[in-house]
C-alpha cells in the first residue's frame, strides 16, 4: 500500500472512532463488490478469458461540522487479472459553506452538460475500460483534483473550477481489448502529459439559471484534450511516438425542459483545437462544432424511452484531407452517433430490464448493452448484462471493438 | 300564499347556503390533506409488504412550499435515507395544477443533476403502492364529483364522494372517498377499476393535531389485486418551518443542508 493511502486510512479511522471527541456528524456506509466480465467473441490479446474480474470494498466516510463538510470515498480492491490488490482514493474533499458561496477543494467528480453517455461541456475525465468492461456506471466517471467554487448571486448560479493536476481519459488496456492501432509497428511509446504548472492549470467555468422553464447552462473550459495525440519523431521513418494531449478551449450551451409531454435537452459547444487553429496539422484534432438533442418519455407505467442524435462537424475539412498521411483512416466531416435508450421497472421497482444502444449513422457500427438488475434485498442487487460491439470498420469507434463482446455481472452488498 | 313561500324559503335558506357541493367538499379536503400551512416537513417511512410477508423499506425526508393557494403551486425536496443504493439521493418536485410536475433528480455517484421525465398519473412513487398523484394531489377538476352519501367510518360521520375521472388517463373508473365531515381528511378511499371491481384501498390509520392541524400520521395503501401493501408512516411531522425558496434549487440538491434533511 502507498503511503498517501495509508495516510487516509489512518485519517478515516480516527476520524470516524474520534469523532464524539470532534462533535461532528459521522456517518460510514459502503459496499462490498463482486464484479466480473467475461469474452463471449474472443479471447484477450494477452490469451486471457476476462475483461474484468475482481472483489471490491468501498468505504464513504462523511464528517459533517457546519459549516465544514468532509467526505472520502475509498476503494480496496483484489484485481484477478493483474492479481493486484490495491487501494484507490476515488473522491476525497473538503467543503465550506456560506451563504451565498461555497468551495470544494480535494478529489472530486464533476458532471456537466445533458447527455446519456455522450458528452460535450463534461470535459472531465472518464474512464472507457470502465464502461466497455461492464463496470457499474459510477466507474465511468473518475474524480479531478481541484478547487471548485460555487457562487449563488440572485441572478444566476456559477460554478468556477480549477485544475492545477492534469487527469487524461483511461482507455482500454491494449492486452485486453482487441483496438485499432494506426502505427503497430512502433512500440517505443512515450506518453507526456502536461505538466502542473500555473500556466497549465485547466479552468473551467458554468453560469446557469432557469429561463422561460428551461434550465439553461454556460460552459466556459480551457485546457487539453484527454485524448492522446500521437506525435512521430520523424514524419517519414518514425521510431518513436509521443503521446500528448493538445490545448483545448471550449465553449458550449445546453437547455433543458418540459416538452411534448416529456423531456427535451439540447447541448451544443465549440471545440476550439487551440494548438491546430488552421486544420493544418494532421496529427492533432481540428477544431470542431458538437451538438446533442435528446427526448426522453415516459410512456407506460415505469417504462422510459430516451432518444439522443448527436454531431461532431470538423472545421477546416480541406485540411484535414489534404494533410493527412496515406494509410491512415478518415474521417467523417460530420460523425454521428444516435442512441436509444429503454427501462422497464417491474416488482415494484426493484427489477430493472435496460437497452441501451449507440449507432453511428455515419460510420455504421454500433454499441448494445442489455442488462438486468435485481433488488434481492434493500442491501443486496445484482447486475447481469452484456456489451455487444459491431458494424462498422476496423478502425471506428466501436467497429475497433468488434471482438470484445462480453457479458458481465455485478454483485453488490451496501451497508 | 306568500307566507307559505316565505317559510319555503327560509326552511330552504339555510340549506343552499350551508350544504356543500361535491366539489366543495373535496377541493377542502385537499387543502386540509396536502395544502395545510405554509409548508411542512416529514420524516417518512415507507414499508412495501408483499403478499408473503416479505418487506422492503424505504426512508426520506420530505419538504413541502406551498406556493399560492390551496390546489396552487407546490414545490418538494425529498433526501432519502434508505434503501442503500437510493441513500444521499434528493428528489425536488415542482407541482403545478393542470399539467405535469417538473422533477429533477440527484445522482450522488456521479454527482449529476437530472431531470425525470415521469407522468403523475400512472408512476409509482418510488416503487410503492401509491402513485405521484396519491402523493401530490389530483386536480379536482379532472374528476366529476358527487355526494354519494353520508355515513361514519372509524366512528366519525362523513361524506362519502365518488369521483369519476373526466378522461380516462388513470387505471381506476372510479373513486370513493370517506371524507371527515368535522377535519376534512380522507378517512378512506376505495377505487374501483374498469370492470368496477374494488382493486386498490386507503385508510387513515392514524391522526395527529401537529400545530394545531390534523395530520394523517399514518397510513396504508393495499392493492387488492396484488395483495401487496404500502404502510406509510410520518416519524417526525412539523408545519410553518420557514423553508426557504433557495432549497429548491440544484445547488441544495446537490447538497442538502443536514437542518433540513435530519
Amino acid at each position: 500500500m502507498r503511503p498517501l493511502f495509508k495516510l487516509i486510512v489512518i485519517l478515516q479511522a480516527l476520524l470516524f472512532f474520534y469523532s464524539d471527541v470532534l462533535a461532528a456528524d459521522v456517518s460510514l456506509h459502503g459496499f462490498f463488490q463482486g464484479n466480473y466480465s467475461s469474452d463471449i467473441s474472443r479471447k484477450n490479446p494477452d490469451g486471457g478469458d476476462f475483461k474484468w474480474a475482481e472483489e471490491r470494498m468501498q468505504f464513504k466516510l462523511d464528517v459533517s461540522k457546519e459549516p465544514f463538510h468532509l467526505f472520502l470515498k475509498t476503494d480496496a480492491f483484489l484485481n484477478h487479472i493483474d492479481g493486484k490488490g490495491d487501494v484507490e482514493l476515488r473522491e476525497g474533499y473538503a467543503d465550506y459553506t456560506a451563504k451565498a458561496w461555497d468551495v470544494r477543494a480535494g478529489r472530486q467528480v464533476i458532471t456537466w452538460g445533458l447527455g446519456d453517455l455522450l458528452f460535450i461541456n463534461d470535459v472531465f475525465p472518464k474512464d472507457y475500460e470502465a464502461f466497455f468492461s461492464g463496470r457499474p456506471m459510477e466507474y465511468l466517471k473518475k474524480g479531478v483534483d481541484g478547487v471548485k467554487f460555487g457562487l449563488y448571486p440572485e441572478f444566476v448560479s456559477l460554478e468556477l473550477i480549477a485544475i492545477p493536476f492534469f487527469e487524461p481519459n483511461h482507455f482500454p488496456a491494449a492486452k485486453r481489448f482487441w483496438m485499432y492501432d494506426p502505427m503497430p509497428g512502433i512500440t517505443n511509446r512515450v506518453e507526456k502529459e502536461p505538466t502542473s504548472r500555473p500556466e497549465n492549470t485547466e479552468f473551467a467555468l458554468r453560469a446557469y439559471r432557469d429561463i422561460a422553464g428551461f434550465d439553461t447552462s454556460l460552459y466556459f473550459y480551457r485546457g487539453f484534450y484527454r485524448q492522446p495525440s500521437l506525435l512521430p519523431d520523424n514524419p517519414l521513418m518514425p521510431t518513436k511516438l509521443t503521446l500528448f494531449y493538445p490545448k483545448l478551449s471550449v465553449y458550449g450551451i445546453s437547455l433543458q425542459g418540459r416538452a411534448l409531454d416529456g423531456v427535451l435537452s439540447l447541448e451544443t459547444g465549440y471545440y476550439d483545437s487551440r494548438e491546430d487553429g488552421k486544420g493544418r496539422d494532421p496529427m492533432i484534432p481540428n477544431s470542431q462544432a458538437r451538438f446533442l438533442i435528446g427526448y426522453q418519455r415516459q410512456l407506460w407505467e415505469d417504462f422510459t424511452m430516451g432518444l439522443q442524435y448527436y454531431g461532431e462537424y470538423m472545421q477546416d475539412y480541406s485540411e484535414y484531407e489534404k494533410d493527412l498521411p496515406a494509410g491512415f483512416p478518415k474521417e467523417h466531416k460530420l460523425r454521428q452517433l444516435a442512441t436509444v435508450r429503454l427501462a422497464q421497472f417491474l416488482i415494484h421497482q426493484t427489477l430493472r430490464l435496460s437497452f441501451f444502444s449507440f449507432y453511428s449513422p455515419s460510420d455504421r457500427d454500433y454499441m448494445l448493452n442489455p442488462e438486468i438488475k435485481y433488488n434481492i434485498s434493500d442491501r443486496i442487487w445484482v447486475a447481469v448484462g452484456g456489451n455487444i460491439f459491431g458494424g462498422g470498420e476496423k478502425w471506428s469507434q466501436f467497429g475497433q471493438l468488434a471482438e470484445n463482446d462480453n457479458v458481465y455481472m455485478q454483485l453488490r452488498y451496501e451497508f | 300564499m306568500k307566507r307559505y313561500l316565505v317559510l319555503l324559503l327560509l326552511v330552504l335558506l339555510p340549506l343552499e347556503a350551508f350544504a356543500l357541493s361535491a366539489e366543495d367538499v373535496m377541493r377542502k379536503s385537499q387543502a386540509a390533506f396536502l395544502y395545510q400551512g405554509k409548508d411542512f416537513k416529514a420524516r417518512v417511512m415507507m414499508k412495501l409488504v408483499t403478499k408473503g410477508g416479505q418487506e422492503r423499506t424505504r426512508e426520506l425526508t420530505m419538504l413541502r412550499k406551498n406556493y399560492g393557494e390551496a390546489g396552487g403551486e407546490q414545490k418538494f425536496f425529498m433526501y432519502f435515507f434508505q434503501p442503500a443504493d437510493v441513500k444521499d439521493m434528493t428528489f425536488m418536485v415542482n407541482k403545478y395544477p393542470g399539467r405535469d410536475a417538473d422533477r429533477w433528480l440527484y445522482v450522488p455517484a456521479i454527482n449529476m443533476v437530472r431531470r425525470i421525465a415521469a407522468r403523475d398519473k400512472s408512476s409509482s412513487f418510488v416503487g410503492s403502492d401509491f402513485t405521484y398523484e396519491d402523493v401530490s394531489g389530483r386536480d379536482i377538476a379532472d374528476d366529476t364529483h358527487s355526494i354519494v352519501k353520508e355515513e361514519k367510518a372509524s366512528g366519525r360521520d362523513c361524506y362519502v364522494i365518488k369521483s369519476a375521472p373526466k378522461a380516462a388517463d388513470v387505471d381506476y373508473s372510479y373513486k370513493l372517498s370517506w371524507i371527515d365531515r368535522a377535519n376534512l381528511l380522507p378517512l378512506k378511499e376505495e377505487y374501483y377499476d374498469r370492470k368496477g371491481e374494488l382493486y386498490r384501498v386507503f385508510s387513515a390509520d392514524e391522526i395527529k393535531e401537529v400545530k394545531g392541524f390534523p395530520t394523517i400520521t399514518k397510513r396504508t395503501m393495499k392493492n387488492l389485486q396484488s395483495g401487496h401493501r404500502t404502510e406509510v408512516s410520518y416519524i417526525k411531522a412539523d408545519y410553518n418551518i420557514g423553508v426557504e425558496d433557495a432549497l429548491f434549487s440544484e445547488r441544495y440538491l446537490k447538497q442538502p443542508p443536514k437542518k433540513w434533511t435530519e
